[in-house]
């Protein structure tokens, strides 16, 4: 690094090769292979509250709109269970594979 | 709101920044933290992790979870290199950028406690947020000055316990008088979602400290994290309040009847080796604890 007294130059900073910060994000990394229990919404009784779209560590549980059941993403689910122990009406299954 | 309107049955933001695929284990309460903090933050926001677990559930480079810029520092930096980066900014006129230090309990009760200090004394304006799974889960769960008493880490085995009890850092943060301190637990998301934005538009240096239970350390099954959380604040063992300016106390869980430990402790591995009396030990504690804080929060009312 050079000082002048009006401006830092770093040298060779213009030489550097065009690397990227980052190819993308880690969403083309399925997780579904992490799973042995399979979370299933029973739609006829969810009262669409949304709370296991909360508390979904891996964002797994989309939410479409108000008023339609949210939808699990069983490509990123990785079947921990928290959506089934946080329904207050407790229609989430955890279902075997 | 920044982070995506609120509908009106969702009660936080609903936009999705951290991205599905990370390599957190199932069940980890340190991914549902940070998924509450972009949701708030945006994307215009630069991240700081030093060593922790977010450096590996971020992923292998050149993929990130995050969505943000971030950096990974040294072990002990956090602080440091976020106080720089905003440094930095502010050089370049960029104002509207919210520089994030995002660090386990390791990195900051322990390793990160001198730069943590430095920063809050100087008021640089970061945030500086550190979930808290109470040992080094990266590395194996090892005992840090955040576990508990009592509890079981692979340093401190079921003959020996941890006989110290948890470090204080909200306390100690706040004894730099810096203009906001507070704790949140991953169980209460409107609670921590609403510290953040106050965080946000305070000049100045802030710290939460987050609970986040951890299934693998704590021995317990992954779908517990959320309802473990809420017992420890239920129970009063992790309360929630805020600190302003390092003097006014402000408790945000005060209910008339309280929970006892037993059913917070018997729920995890790490504690299985504890008879009734340390049980009733840990109560005795828990009850001079919130005395003591809710002390504070009278004098400084």
């Amino acid at each position: 690094m050079k000082h002048n007294k009006k401006k830092v130059e770093i040298n060779g900073a213009s030489n550097m090769p065009d690397m990227p910060a980052s190819l993308g994000s880690m969403a083309s990394n399925k997780t579904s292979s992490w799973r042995n229990l399979r979370p299933e919404i029973d739609e006829s009784k969810c009262i669409k509250c949304f709370i296991c779209w909360k508390f979904c560590p891996d964002a797994a549980i989309d939410f479409i709109d108000e008023n339609t059941p949210p939808k699990i993403n069983y490509d990123y689910c990785k079947g921990c269970g928290i959506c089934a122990v946080e329904c207050p009406t407790k229609c989430i299954e955890m279902v075997e594979e | 709101m920044v982070g995506g309107e609120i509908m009106s049955k969702l009660t936080i933001p609903q936009e999705e920044i951290m991205s599905s695929g990370h390599l957190g284990c199932q069940g980890c309460g340190a991914t549902i933290a940070m998924r509450y903090m972009l949701k708030v933050f945006g994307r215009k926001t630069m991240l700081t992790f030093p060593a922790c677990c977010w450096s590996v559930i971020d992923g292998p480079w050149p993929y990130s979870a995050v969505s943000v810029p971030l950096f990974h520092t040294a072990f002990e930096t956090a602080a440091i290199a976020a106080s720089g980066i905003k440094s930095g900014l502010d050089a370049f006129g960029k104002k509207d950028i919210n520089v994030i230090a995002w660090a386990g309990d390791g990195g900051t009760f322990d390793i990160g406690i001198q730069a943590i200090s430095g920063a809050a004394e100087r008021n640089d304006n970061i945030l500086y947020i550190v979930y808290d799974n109470e040992a080094y889960m990266n590395t194996g769960i090892q005992r840090s000055s955040a576990t508990p008493w009592g509890a079981w880490t692979t340093t401190t085995p079921v003959n020996n316990p941890k006989n110290r009890p948890k470090k204080d850092l909200v306390e100690i943060i706040a004894a730099h008088r810096v203009p906001y301190t507070a704790t949140a637990s991953i169980a209460y998301p409107e609670d921590f979602i609403k510290k953040l934005e106050k965080a946000k538009n305070i000049e100045g240096f802030k710290l939460i400290h987050i609970f986040a239970p951890c299934p693998t350390g704590w021995k317990m099954p992954p779908d517990l994290t959320v309802k473990v959380a809420r017992l420890a604040v239920q129970t009063r063992i992790f309360p929630i309040y805020e600190v302003e300016n390092g003097v006014s106390y402000k408790l945000n869980f005060n209910p008339k009847k309280f929970v006892p430990v037993d059913e917070y402790l018997k729920l995890q591995g790490r504690f299985r080796h504890l008879k009734e009396d340390g049980y009733k030990f840990i109560q005795k504690n828990v009850e001079y604890e919130w005395e003591l804080l809710k002390k504070k929060v009278e004098t400084f009312k």
